[in-house]
């Protein structure tokens, strides 16, 4: 294999429409794509990575026109985690999404305007199950998971909807499913949208769009993403310069979430966001099968599951249920946490300790 | 310790095992005991290990392993979902020995409990004639630097147990060279046996 520093976004096209959660259906589904490395004969070497909530298709290497790494280029290349040497890397953009798959901002067939909120609510169950029509394209026999936070979910309910057909499932940051405090953030972040006088019913395409509600849910996200410590490390209580007596930006911490909010707005549709944190906060499996054992128990796969010790929105104790889960099933699993002073955002920064943990856990 | 005396442990515990089993090892290390279980009595295994290290390194030998503290309980455990927990070399180094091996004692039906014995005579000697914490080849640390919080003797455990209602199905007493298991009087054993293995249950 040729070394690859560009990564190029493919599209499919699914011909038939999918029978969503929500009992509509959806057609004209276009899911972007990567790829990294090379399908073996078998077409057995596959890892699916599945992003978290404002990723894309674009998972490693380098983007041609944004000139950009990915968001698990540490994680995802020649003798990385996920060895591109060894295995045939496939990361799309999920279904409601705004970076190539279809989702609210696309057009809708039957009106040739965006969709906008008339685009059916999605759940984690529809992501995967768009997933899948992509891994069935390549004709993928037996399919390696893993993801972070949203990504995690998405993993566990690959193990959880395909039992025979996922051989291991690699589970980081996250849980099966979202506590009370964490839908109470992203019940914030919608409603910042939602409130924001361009908002217009999400039909603002041909105008400005909400970008203060839009900037307003990523700081509140920023802020779940990391830690007391994080914070205390990056920020502390530093002062800009000096104070200014008025409500503008004074602290460093303040300017930080201004600049992520600012930076966000011009990445990420509104609408997409309101979609996707909805999938998140429904997204249920305890409830779905009356337990999580019940969910869990067909699923041929083995388990690697990870939690950081300073993750307060996906907690090791909601990862150390899936584990208990596991182990009641006898399943074939292992679980490690590791130390981190970055909190939720770990599971993008810490790759050293996450590589070697996954690399065992491959077999290598 | 010695590979050799690692050998003698680990073969003993192994003979003590069914084929199949459904094994916990607690304190499992680099998960060498339970790879050895694997390989030779085909058993179904999970490890628990509180060192990321020797995770990693069990994980490296394609072994199921738990991440996690001995002292905080097997909260993730079912009761007697295991056909044996495993503690080789451990107890003494656990802050709640009395705790951790309730705990085993509820997710499994039987368990394998060893540990060094500090009544064995050399370690009486050293004691006696030196007048300084014992070291040896099984004990090789410093008093202020050792895991060994708990350190016991044979006759400590068998009082333990008695008084807990904890029923002793088979003890065997091991020499560097050599392992006597069963009915020998307690306090000769308690005297020549530098390490004891004992499979308990409740009673």
């Amino acid at each position: 294999m040729g070394i690859e520093n560009y990564s190029e976004t493919k599209f499919y096209k699914l011909d038939k429409p999918i029978a969503l959660k929500c009992g509509k259906s959806l057609e004209n589904i276009k899911i972007a794509y990567q790829t990294y490395g090379k399908l073996n004969n078998n077409k057995d070497n596959a890892i699916l990575v599945l992003h978290a909530l404002t990723g894309s298709a674009h998972a490693a290497f380098i983007n041609k026109k944004t000139n950009k790494k990915g968001w698990w280029d540490n994680m995802i290349g020649p003798n990385k985690a996920f060895d591109t040497n060894k295995f045939f890397v496939i990361s799309s953009n999920v279904l409601g999404g705004c970076y190539g798959t279809t989702g609210p901002k696309s057009i809708n067939p039957s009106t040739n305007m965006p969709y906008a909120l008339d685009f059916p609510v999605v759940t984690i169950e529809d992501m995967v199950k768009v997933q899948k029509k992509l891994v069935d394209y390549f004709g993928i026999k037996k399919i390696i998971v893993a993801g972070g936070s949203m990504g995690g979910m998405q993993a566990l309910q690959w193990s959880i909807a395909y039992p025979e057909y996922v051989k291991s499932t690699i589970l980081i940051a996250t849980a099966a499913r979202l506590n009370a405090q964490s839908i109470a953030f992203n019940a914030v972040a919608r409603n910042a949208i939602l409130k924001d006088s361009n908002f217009n019913n999400g039909n603002y395409y041909n105008s400005k769009h909400p970008e203060n509600g839009l900037a307003i849910a990523r700081m509140v996200g920023h802020i779940t993403y990391l830690c007391e410590e994080a914070m205390y490390k990056k920020f502390g209580r530093e002062f800009k310069g000096t104070p200014s007596f008025d409500f503008g930006i004074d602290f460093q911490v303040e300017s930080y979430l201004e600049h992520q909010g600012k930076i966000f707005v011009d990445r990420f549709d509104a609408n997409s966001y309101l979609y996707i944190t909805k999938a998140l906060d429904y997204y249920d499996p305890i409830k779905e099968y009356g337990n999580l054992e019940n969910a869990l128990k067909n699923s041929n796969s083995k388990f690697l599951i990870i939690s950081f010790s300073t993750d307060w929105l996906f907690t090791t104790q909601q990862a150390k249920q899936i584990v208990s889960t596991l182990i009641k099933l006898n399943k074939n699993v292992s679980f490690v946490e590791l130390e981190s002073k970055c909190g939720h955002d770990a599971f993008l920064l810490e790759f050293e300790k996450q590589t070697k943990i996954i690399k065992s856990f491959l077999g290598e | 310790m010695t590979t050799k005396e690692f050998n003698l442990n680990y073969k003993i515990v192994c003979s003590l095992i069914p084929k199949k089993a459904r094994i916990l090892d607690l304190g499992c290390a680099d998960g060498k005991l339970l790879k050895i279980l694997k390989n030779e009595k085909n058993i179904d295994g999970l490890g628990v290990e509180i060192s990321q290290d020797s995770v990693l390194k069990a994980l490296q030998k394609g072994l199921n392993i738990v991440q996690g503290d001995l002292d905080k309980g097997l909260g993730e455990f079912q009761n007697s979902s295991f056909d044996y927990a495993i503690l080789n070399q451990t107890l003494q180094s656990t802050k709640n020995p009395e705790f951790v091996l309730y705990e085993m004692l509820r997710v499994a039906k039987k368990c394998i409990v060893s540990f060094p014995n500090f009544a064995y005579w050399k370690v009486r000697l050293y004691l006696f004639f030196k007048g300084k914490m014992p070291k040896s080849n099984v004990l090789p640390y410093e008093w202020y630097d050792t895991p060994n919080v708990h350190l016991l003797t044979i006759s400590d455990f068998f009082e333990f147990c008695y008084k807990r209602n904890i029923k002793i199905e088979k003890s065997i007493y091991l020499t560097k060279k050599k392992a006597r298991s069963g009915f020998l009087i307690k306090n000769i054993a308690n005297f020549f046996s530098e390490e004891a293995i004992f499979v308990i249950t409740k009673l």
